[in-house]
């Protein structure tokens, strides 16, 4: 960026937009200050405080959403950039009333003590599901020509971009495994 | 965070049009990718631009074969869609391999080709604005030096700055030659790879040789057929989820026991991804041996110039270079 960037007044009033942000499958009008992340608009303005912020840098996880099906940071994703996208959080993975496969494993293979790492750890392993579906390799894949599966190995890579203070890993991997191997 | 207005680009150029109004506004105009690097900086005040030109709808964001066997990669492709890629699996296996050690699934699926060649570097002090850094604020100083230099540079570094470029992709990307497509308000021009970055010495605020405005609109992949026999090894302080301490893109040409040609590149030593070119001509018409491998690592590094507390970078990307050269022999 060569020191581009850096000038111009610091304080200045808030620059606003009115978008349409569609999730869950429901549209949500709303003005979002430029400057607010997916995560803060979702927690403060729809009140789907599923998704959690654990460090806001990118670090930990906690705030995994899906846009239009694949994960990411909900705290690096600026809301004006996803206005038309679908969202999908935690809260909109159980249809009908039943729970996601993912979270039904979770609950069964006992993958959290906490749980507030879980909204993430449950968009991440949903999209991991997906991600092997479509061959995708990871850094733990011997031969990224040839083809992929899930066992422990490609899990515990996959997920490592979710972190658990309390320790569940050796739980989150099981479940995972169950629905997805 | 200073309040910004948000653009978003439908081609390249637009998106050049649409930064130039922003800068003549005065008001401090960038690109926005993934946002993965930008975003972060932005929260942590070491960058408060007034307006974001959103690139990642640019219609270049996919893969296209060239003439004569290579690939043309748009700058707004996702990293994950990038490493995923069928024809960049199999033609340079060490660029997925690269892409998928670096950051993590769900950054990955944000950061875009372009971004990632231009993310910062992850030196502490350069994302601390209550510390110096001549990087971020120029003649301020370079607390490194004399403090936490573990993860930075050991071979080309300045007085000024001792900070590496932290990225993964970019490693074999310097190693194939790649070619950077530049759109700027001077009109298009290409840039090889690893001349793209560039080292310190006294602006270390200047990370690579383009100038303001200038757009990466695509990555273009010289054909190279023994690339297909490539790989990259990454060491850092985890398994997964790190930056790296040191990596190495190689690619090797081995016919009847002797190096035809290679290609070799080292992450996490550099303020560039650094090419190897002095081992690579060192190898050239030599055996295919360990001892071989070793005496050119050693010529590589030869150069370096480490700070107390990353000698051992020295050392480790000697021995990660013969490992890698190695694997590559028994893969055959
Ligand atoms: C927790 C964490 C861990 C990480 N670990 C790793 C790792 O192990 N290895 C690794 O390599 N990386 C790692 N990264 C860094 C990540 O790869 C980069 O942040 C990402 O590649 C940047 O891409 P982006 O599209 O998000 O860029 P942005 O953040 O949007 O932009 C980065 C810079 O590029 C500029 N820019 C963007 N696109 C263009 C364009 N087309 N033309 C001109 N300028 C442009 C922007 O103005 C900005 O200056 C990590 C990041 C995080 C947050
Ligand atoms: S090494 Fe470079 S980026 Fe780090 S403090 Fe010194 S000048 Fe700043
Ligand atoms: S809150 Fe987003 S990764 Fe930690
Ligand atoms: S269950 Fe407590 S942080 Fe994971």
């Amino acid at each position: 960026m060569n020191g581009e960037g850096n000038s111009g007044p610091v304080f200045a009033d808030p620059i606003t937009a009115d978008i349409m942000l569609s999730v869950n499958g429901d549209e949500h009008s709303v003005a979002v200050d430029t400057r607010e992340t997916l995560l803060d608009t979702l927690r403060e303005h729809l009140d789907l405080i599923g998704a959690k912020k654990g460090c806001d840098h990118g670090q930990c996880g906690a705030c995994t959403v899906l846009v239009d099906g694949r994960r990411v940071k909900s705290c690096l994703t600026l809301t004006v950039t996803v206005d038309d996208r679908e969202i999908t959080t935690v809260e909109g993975l159980a249809a009908d009333g039943a729970l996601h496969p993912m979270q039904a494993a979770f609950v069964e293979r006992d993958a959290f003590q906490c749980g507030y790492c879980t909204p993430g750890q449950l968009c991440s392993a949903v999209a991991v599901v997906r991600e092997v579906a479509d061959g995708w390799p990871s850094a733990v894949t011997p031969d990224v020509s040839g083809p992929v599966s899930l066992d422990d190995d490609e899990i515990r890579e996959r997920m490592s971009g979710n972190l658990c203070r309390c320790g569940a890993y050796v739980n989150i991997v099981a479940a995972i495994r169950q629905v997805g191997a | 965070m200073r309040p910004f207005a948000y653009e978003r680009a439908a081609d390249a150029r637009s998106a050049v049009a649409a930064r130039a109004a922003g800068a003549a506004d005065g008001a401090g105009a960038v690109y926005l990718g993934g946002g993965t690097n930008l975003v972060d900086l932005m929260r942590l005040g070491v960058v408060s631009p007034g307006v974001l030109v959103d690139v990642t709808r640019l219609p270049s964001d996919g893969v296209e074969e060239t003439a004569g066997g290579g690939l043309l990669i748009g700058a707004a492709m996702r990293n994950s869609d990038l490493a995923a890629h069928p024809l960049v699996r199999r033609r340079y296996p060490m660029l997925t391999q690269a892409v998928v050690a670096g950051a993590s699934g769900q950054i990955r699926n944000m950061a875009t080709v372009g971004g990632n060649l231009l993310q910062r570097t992850r030196c502490s002090y350069f994302q601390d604005v209550t510390k110096p850094c001549n990087k971020r604020a120029p003649g301020s100083g370079c607390p490194a030096r004399n403090g936490d230099h573990r993860n930075l540079a050991v071979i080309g570094q300045s007085e000024a700055c001792v900070a590496t470029h932290p990225s993964d992709m970019a490693v074999p990307l310097a190693a194939l030659g790649a070619v950077v497509h530049i759109e700027g308000p001077g009109g298009a021009r290409q840039v090889p790879m690893p001349g793209l970055h560039r080292l310190p010495g006294d602006t270390p605020e200047r990370d690579t040789v383009l100038e303001p405005g200038d757009l990466i609109t695509a990555v273009e992949l010289p054909p190279l057929p023994f690339a297909a026999r490539s790989r990259y090894r990454k060491v850092r302080d985890r398994a997964s989820f790190a930056f790296a301490v040191v990596s190495v893109a190689a690619a090797l040409d081995v016919e009847d026991g002797m190096v035809k040609d290679c290609r070799i590149a080292l992450g996490g030593v550099a303020h560039i991804p650094w090419r190897a070119e002095r081992a690579e001509s060192a190898l050239r018409g030599s055996p295919a041996t360990e001892a071989a491998f070793a005496q050119a690592a050693a010529e590589e590094l030869a150069q370096a110039t480490p700070l107390p507390h990353n000698a051992f970078k020295v050392p480790l990307a000697r021995n990660v270079v013969v490992r890698t050269l190695l694997d590559l022999v028994e893969a055959s």
